[in-house]
């Protein structure tokens, strides 16, 4: 049987994988209108496949990936929720997907309502004023975000060079801020998993922009102290910064906003349920305050006279962080997820991913180790530390996990936890699948007391064993190469 | 709708063994006075049925290039999709899985991302890419970030024939870090290559030019090339991925960095995103390069395996210090694309190019027929050309509206100096009727 | 003879003639794992006391060189580009990463020896 061929090793010459119709016109010498050395002769490390050969190989690929639709995947901090079909079908009319971004606004006014409607939303689910849908993930809604912070000091003649994050943050924090030209500096986390107040005093000067801060926080953990946080960082002229991951746990619970955010982005790959793709497209917007509208990239969406126009006239906008709108496609699925659920359906999802997360740290925390005691909120993080001993480390309980058919959780993350298991079951995972996940980490437990061999060879039933990632990073083979 | 499975029973259990007696009191770490006690005002929540008639309803305000003939471009095409990307690209285990973090179970996707990589490679001539960006302005900024790293002065020269967007997002990703944007002037809708040869000084560090350019036609490569030689500084070629079909790639003409927009290989184009961004470099770039990227390895029983590799580039690794920020990428939007190249292969991609070509020639010839229009012909096209008129554009494509054609772009509106300039796109999709039609309304407006 | 010496960053830094080899420990290797990558910097570089000098990579960690002191780089191990897990298979020989001429042999004074070293971790 034909095995583990790529693409570029099946096919034969002379065949085509889609039919192309005729040139219905007087073809000229190619020859007459582009000089001779523009001509590309052939392209001829193509494969030449039908569409049969394309179809089989890529359904076969398909097969050997795990996914929500097949697996529990509890993927901290990723909030892999279910991704409901009717936004699928929504998001195909060809009213959506067939539409140019250079139309006149009188042939896209479905498009700008979504687009203001979701805005509305979102306004109203986090206490911002205005947002923007260009960037196309979380990091760039971040950097968005970092260029809007700057240029609101440099505005003010304030130029301000630094901006904080806690020692837990997400790695796209950091770098982002950097990519926007700051100097990180990292506040630490007190005993109790939350920002440490006193470090956060000690840092924080008139050289500080910003504070970057998820809540509830990356140990799954609501920042108790967020208003005294919001005040320390204020009463410096900084401003403070939510980064959205994490706003699944508090959908019409507390609004951002109230807790004196003044800019945030926010993942409708995560929070709205538009599915993630195998890593993309995501979609990053960014939520300001009244005070930083000016700043926002172009075009805005405005309503004007019961009509929906485009708004380039923004004072002290930053420019543009992509071309047009945004991934607009995702937009439609997370407007039509807010508009089918509605506020009680929002609340609901808060109440049950936290009840979901709380169930199983009660019932693992004995267990495995688990570095704060306290209720937790939409994900929880244990550490493999009482396994450790034993010779076992997170990676190989992750691994050990998808011998029964779940997904593994985030591991050494975040940084400040030893041996870190990051759980995030979401609302839509039923009590069934949760207490067979609770038995299998049970399980795995006892497995690495009686049999450590087993897990350090997991996983056993896969496509592939462990791969081999140091020959991967020592000899990179990044493509393929005809002949090789 | 309603996606939660718990019934109010099981609800109470679950209280019961976490040792709350209420919903609320999971939350009883969120202040009191920033705790919501009323809902949101979202309104109710609607059925299946309601929600598809609601956005039925919406998407017909739009009006769409299914049923109307477009001409419109400027990095946004009305390309063919194949029926079979569709099917591949919504298959569950493809669209409702993660980052492929663990290649154990990500196989699936690491393999198709690998192909990916490779077509990229092969169409752009380029060693290495990867595993996608955002799109074609985001490839553009990340591009020149890249070649800052790799030639730290501090200018970066711009053509004025560059996408108007992404000249705009490469100066919003540069001001913070004090790094230079001069934008070269254009001669005849492309770029005044003398004007460039004088700007390259002793502080330059790249060039970014697009090739067919955002007016349609090719730069002179070979002057391009000439002026070039002995000159320290990165050549970046954004592109359009199906002219390299029929135009050579831009290896040949000595690119270090290539990228471009993905939206033509097999992504709609709606209303502008999601498409993806690619670049593609040399080998020597490698530890330069934004972004995931897969490599292939083998298992632990010596099998083929494929993984993301070369990671200490990235945020989650090096944090403050990574190449870029990217983690989430537009890898479904790259996987259309490998399927769209492994349909296509080596005829059909070559045959899309040449129509593509065929048909805007076909298109430019009559409309520069017509008396009160004139097509500019000077510089070689590709898929797009200027027409010159002394008439209101937008009135134009007002007229074409009515008879269900979406004319070209209203070049006025980025360029003012080009008020009464339409830039056409013609794909493989537009046939001689559809064309006819247009030159006949263009003939008989007054 | 040559004399053996160590930073609190564990490099080690071998002292012959005003030269010094330079190279990560016997511990610095077995805590980053297998080596996978290291950047090296270019012949003739002056570097400074704790200035960073190049990179040592693991799959999952990258980990700063930092110049134990103050000099010129007169050579590099220009076989760990293709070979970087000499420096786990023999950290203190065959893995050395780089060769300085020593400008202010003072500031050896501040290094630990090996025994200060093996207090240390």
């Amino acid at each position: 049987m034909e095995k583990d061929k790529l693409i570029f090793d099946k096919g034969r010459k002379g065949r085509i994988g889609v039919s192309l119709p005729e040139c219905d016109i007087k073809e000229i010498n190619i020859s007459e209108h582009l000089p001779g050395h523009l001509i590309r002769k052939d392209i001829k490390d193509m494969p030449s496949l039908n569409e049969l050969e394309v179809i089989r190989h890529y359904t076969k690929l398909s097969q050997r990936n795990f996914s929500i639709d097949t697996n529990f995947y509890p993927l901290g901090s990723c909030t892999m929720k279910y991704n409901p079909k009717v936004h699928e079908k929504i998001a195909s009319f060809s009213g959506f997907t067939d539409i140019h971004p250079l139309q006149s606004e009188d042939t896209v006014q479905g498009a700008l309502e979504i687009i203001w409607k979701l805005e509305e939303a979102l306004c109203e689910i986090t206490g911002m004023k205005k947002f923007t849908f260009q960037p196309s993930a979380g990091a760039h809604g971040e950097l968005t975000a970092m260029f809007i912070v700057d240029k609101y000091f440099k505005n003010k003649n304030d130029y301000r060079k630094k901006v904080l994050v806690p020692d837990s943050s997400h790695g796209t924090n950091p770098a982002s801020a950097n990519m926007c030209g700051f100097i990180v500096e990292e506040v630490k986390t007190n005993f109790e998993g939350g920002i440490d107040l006193a470090d956060l005093k000690e840092k924080i000067n008139d050289t500080v922009a910003c504070l970057m801060l998820t809540n509830p926080n990356t140990l799954g953990l609501f920042e108790k102290d967020i208003l005294k946080v919001q005040d320390i960082v204020h009463k410096k002229g900084a401003l403070l910064y939510y980064d959205g991951a994490n706003l699944n746990a508090l959908l019409g619970k507390a609004k951002p906003g109230d807790m004196g955010f003044d800019i945030v982005h926010l993942n409708l790959h995560k929070t709205f349920s538009t599915p993630h793709g195998g890593g993309g497209p995501g979609s990053g917007p960014v939520g300001v305050v009244e005070e930083l509208i000016e700043f926002l990239p172009v075009p805005l969406i405005d309503k004007k006279n019961g009509k929906f126009v485009f708004n380039y006239k923004v004072n002290n906008s930053i420019g543009k962080v992509r071309a047009f709108y945004g991934n607009f496609g995702v937009l439609v699925k997370a407007y039509a997820y807010i508009y089918g659920l509605g506020a009680e359906g929002l609340k609901q999802i808060a109440n049950i991913s936290v009840l979901n997360a709380n169930y199983i740290l009660n019932k693992l925390e004995k267990v495995y180790n688990c570095k704060y005691n306290r209720n937790c909120m939409h994900e929880l993080v244990l550490s493999a530390l009482k396994q450790k001993n034993k010779g076992i480390n997170a990676l190989d309980i992750a691994k050990r996990l998808i011998d029964y058919g779940i997904h593994p959780p985030t591991m050494y993350f975040p940084l400040i936890v030893k041996e870190a298991l990051m759980i995030e079951p979401t609302e839509t995972e039923s009590k069934e699948t949760l207490d067979y996940f609770i038995n299998v980490m049970i399980k795995i437990a006892k497995e690495a007391e009686n049999n450590p061999e087993l897990l350090h060879n997991a996983p056993h039933n896969t496509f592939v064993s462990r791969v081999d990632e140091v020959k991967a990073a020592r000899e990179p083979n990044l493509r393929w190469y005809p002949g090789k | 709708m309603n996606y939660i499975p718990h019934t109010e029973e099981q609800i109470k259990e679950m209280l019961k063994s976490i040792g709350v007696s209420d919903l609320k009191e999971l939350f009883n770490d969120v202040p009191d006075n920033i705790r919501l006690n009323e809902n949101l005002n979202l309104g109710q929540s609607h059925s299946e049925l309601e929600l598809l008639k609601l956005f039925n309803n919406i998407s017909k305000k739009n009006y769409n290039t299914e049923e109307l003939v477009s001409f419109k471009g400027g990095g946004c095409y009305d390309h063919f999709v194949p029926s079979a990307i569709d099917y591949l690209a919504n298959r569950a285990e493809f669209y409702t899985a993660y980052t492929p973090y663990q290649p154990e179970v990500s196989q699936g996707t690491l393999q198709a991302i690998y192909e990916y990589q490779t077509f990229i490679c092969i169409l752009t001539g380029m060693d290495i890419t990867n595993a996608s960006l955002y799109d074609g302005a985001s490839a553009v900024s990340e591009a020149v970030l890249m070649a800052n790293r790799i030639n730290s002065k501090r200018k970066v020269l711009v053509s004025k024939t560059v996408h108007p967007d992404y000249i705009t997002t490469l100066s919003t990703y540069l001001v913070s870090l004090d790094l230079k944007l001069n934008v070269i002037p254009d001669k005849q809708y492309v770029t005044d290559i003398d004007e460039l040869s004088k700007k390259i000084d002793q502080d330059t560090f790249a060039i970014v030019l697009q090739i067919p350019n955002f007016f349609g036609y090719i730069e002179d490569v070979e002057k391009i090339k000439k002026i070039l030689i002995d000159k320290k500084v990165l050549l970046i070629i954004c592109v359009d991925p199906i002219s390299l079909g029929l135009i050579n790639s831009p290896a040949y003409y000595k690119a270090d960095i290539v990228v471009g927009d993905g939206q033509s290989l097999g992504n709609y184009q709606s209303f502008g995103g999601p498409t993806f961004g690619f670049l593609a470099t040399k080998n020597t770039w490698l530890r330069n390069l934004p972004g995931r990227i897969v490599g292939k390895t083998v298992d632990k029983k010596g099998r083929d395996a494929f993984t993301l590799t070369i990671q200490t580039r990235e945020q989650h690794i090096r944090r403050h210090r990574a190449t870029s920020n990217i983690c989430s990428n537009q890898s479904l939007n790259a996987f259309r694309a490998a399927v769209y190249c492994s349909l296509l292969g080596r005829e059909g991609f070559r045959k899309i190019a040449k129509l593509c070509f065929l048909k805007s020639h076909y298109l430019a010839k009559k409309i520069n027929e017509l008396d009160k229009f004139s097509v500019f012909f000077d510089s070689p096209f590709f898929k797009e050309f200027v027409v010159e008129t002394n008439m209101d554009i937008k009135k134009i494509n007002d007229i074409l509206l009515k008879e269900n054609i979406i004319g070209g772009i209203e070049l006025g509106s980025y360029y003012p100096a080009f008020d009464n300039h339409m830039l056409i796109a013609v794909t493989e999709k537009r046939t001689k009727e559809e064309m006819d039609k247009l030159v006949y309304i263009f003939k008989n407006i007054d | 003879m040559a004399e053996l010496k160590f930073a609190e960053t564990h490099e080690w830094i071998k002292i012959e003639d005003g030269k010094g080899k330079i190279g990560i420990t016997e511990h610095a290797q077995d805590e980053l794992g297998d080596i996978v990558f290291v950047e090296l910097p270019d012949i003739g570089k002056d570097i400074e006391k704790g200035e960073s000098f190049g990179v040592v990579e693991s799959v999952k960690v990258a980990s700063d060189l930092y110049a134990p002191c103050t000099g010129k780089i007169i050579a590099v191990n220009s076989e760990l580009q293709s070979n970087p897990q000499l420096i786990n298979e023999d950290a203190f020989g065959k893995g050395w990463i780089i060769e300085i001429e020593i400008s202010n042999e003072d500031e050896l004074n501040d290094l630990l020896n090996e025994s200060e070293y093996k207090e240390m971790i």
